[in-house]
């Protein structure tokens, strides 16, 4: 198995880290010739989903994300790489790559002053420590959205078939299990006869 | 440490392999996240103008900041003077997403700074050594920068600092564990704060570069030499065509180590700022704050 984690900007190095700690081949994503048909799945960093947008398009990686997205690659996308994956963005006329048919709303805690921390059920995991850093919000799932986890009565994890989404960090906590449940999904794709 | 600056310390994390840009207007603002700026610096006067209006340069106008907060969805950071935590508390009543405790704005306090552990708010500051580094970092700063030298689009001061401190760094490295306690005595920083240098090989902070950064090339110099992201201050605004720099800075962060593309990015980027040369400067704003 590889992952490929998205280089382009943010926390990419701590993702890479807790891959590293599991013993899973990664590679960093910086640009298209990075991101070829040896990888088995894909994880988008938290950062900054404005410029990460943006370097997708200048570094021309968005195209071909996008089609092994619709192929069904499997992808975990958090906080910022849960933007980009969004089919709708609240007061937003334009969403990313999109792949997971959820509405999602950016900055919903407020400032920094509102980002926080916080332990939660994980469904499947159990408790699991959470970082918030001016987080979205999940306002509400489609059909074959499943709700993972909840804060204060908000979904603040989500999955489809292929797509995991995450509004907290769980890459910047030593806790590796939200990673091991997305190789799960990774395993469990690879043996599912191909769309 | 408390839970406060784990988060604090974690925000820069999110902005790490980013551009962080000067601006002076909502519009300015705008045009920096449309390039791709991972968090935007308010502030009246960019480091170049303050440097060519001279006099007392202090805090901006909070209505000011508010205007550049409701403009764009990326982090806000604004400046206050060494020292001045009354700026520093009106700047967390108006929620700012990190305080620059900058040499940049004439020093309230040739003494003391910010006692920032006090704060909810993060704050970022500037150091041109090791030991300032560190002591800031004692004093509650979640985030580091070199501090280069200001609105002078000469790079050699930042790579100066930039080096010094990672010399100082793999010199902890290579120290013996038992003379660790006369290296922090030698820093005038607390012993835990080596211990963690000694241990992991980095600042246990984020460190950006900042302070003279004007072009493609000069990002990704500072980036090759570890830096984990930029701040441009006057270099963008003070040059013929801001958008497609910043643009092209942008890029430059991601891809450092790729000339090809940054031989793309480096052309028909119009006047970069003039810039004045480390000789020809009159005030040294890095020896403000050690």
């Amino acid at each position: 198995m590889k992952i490929g984690v998205l280089a382009l900007q943010g926390g990419f190095a701590e993702h890479i880290a807790a891959l590293n700690k599991l013993g899973i081949p990664c590679v960093e994503i910086r640009k298209k010739a990075d991101f070829d048909d040896s990888l088995d799945a894909l994880i988008l960093p938290g950062g900054e989903s404005t410029v990460v947008g943006k370097l997708l398009h200048q570094t021309e990686l968005f195209d071909p994300i996008q089609e092994r997205i619709q192929k069904e690659m499997p992808v975990w996308g958090t906080c910022a790489g849960l933007i980009l994956l969004a089919d709708t963005i609240v007061n937003e006329p334009n969403s990313y790559l999109r792949g997971i048919d959820l509405t999602v709303r950016r900055n919903a805690y407020g400032r920094q002053l509102g980002s926080f921390y916080t332990q939660e059920e994980f469904r499947g995991i159990g408790k699991i420590p959470m970082t918030f850093i001016r987080a979205p919000l999940i306002e509400s799932v489609g059909k074959g959205v499943t709700p993972l986890s909840f804060y204060d009565g908000k979904i603040t994890a989500a999955e489809n078939d292929t797509i995991l989404v995450t509004t907290f960090h769980p890459e910047l906590t030593d806790d590796t299990r939200v990673l091991e449940y997305f190789l799960r999904k990774v395993k469990q794709q690879a043996i599912r006869p191909s769309a | 440490m408390s839970n406060r600056y784990e988060l604090n310390k974690n925000l820069a994390q999110m902005l790490k392999g980013g551009v962080i840009m000067d601006v002076t207007t909502p519009e300015q603002a705008k045009i920096a996240e449309e390039a791709g700026a991972c968090a935007v610096m308010a502030l009246e006067r960019i480091p170049a103008d303050i440097r060519a209006a001279g006099g007392v340069s202090r805090m901006s106008d909070p209505k000011m900041i508010r205007g550049i907060q409701q403009a764009v969805s990326i982090p806000v950071m604004a400046k206050v003077r060494i020292g001045h935590f009354a700026e520093a508390q009106i700047l967390q009543a108006i929620e700012i997403d990190y305080i620059d405790e900058s040499e940049v704005l004439s020093p309230a306090d040739d003494l003391y700074h910010i006692d920032k552990t006090k704060f909810d708010v993060p704050f970022v500051c500037g150091a041109k050594n090791l030991g300032e580094a560190l002591r800031r970092i004692a004093e509650g700063a979640s985030m580091i920068r070199t501090k280069g030298e200001p609105g002078t689009g000469d790079v050699v001061q930042a790579v100066r600092h930039m080096r010094l401190i990672n010399r100082q760094i793999r010199e902890i490295q290579n120290t013996r564990e038992d003379e660790l306690f006369h290296t922090a005595k030698e820093l005038q920083v607390p012993y835990e704060l080596v211990r963690s240098v000694f241990e992991t090989g980095r600042l246990p902070v984020v460190n950006f570069a900042a302070g003279g950064i004007a072009t493609p090339a000069d990002a990704a110099l500072m980036m090759q030499l570890g830096a984990e992201g930029v701040f441009v201050g006057s270099g963008i605004f003070k040059s013929g065509n801001p958008a497609k720099r910043a643009r092209a800075i942008v890029q430059a962060v991601t891809n450092y180590n790729d000339p090809v593309l940054l031989a793309e990015l480096s052309e028909d980027l119009g006047e970069a700022m003039v810039g004045i040369n480390e000789q020809e400067i009159e005030l040294l704003m890095a020896e403000r704050g050690i």
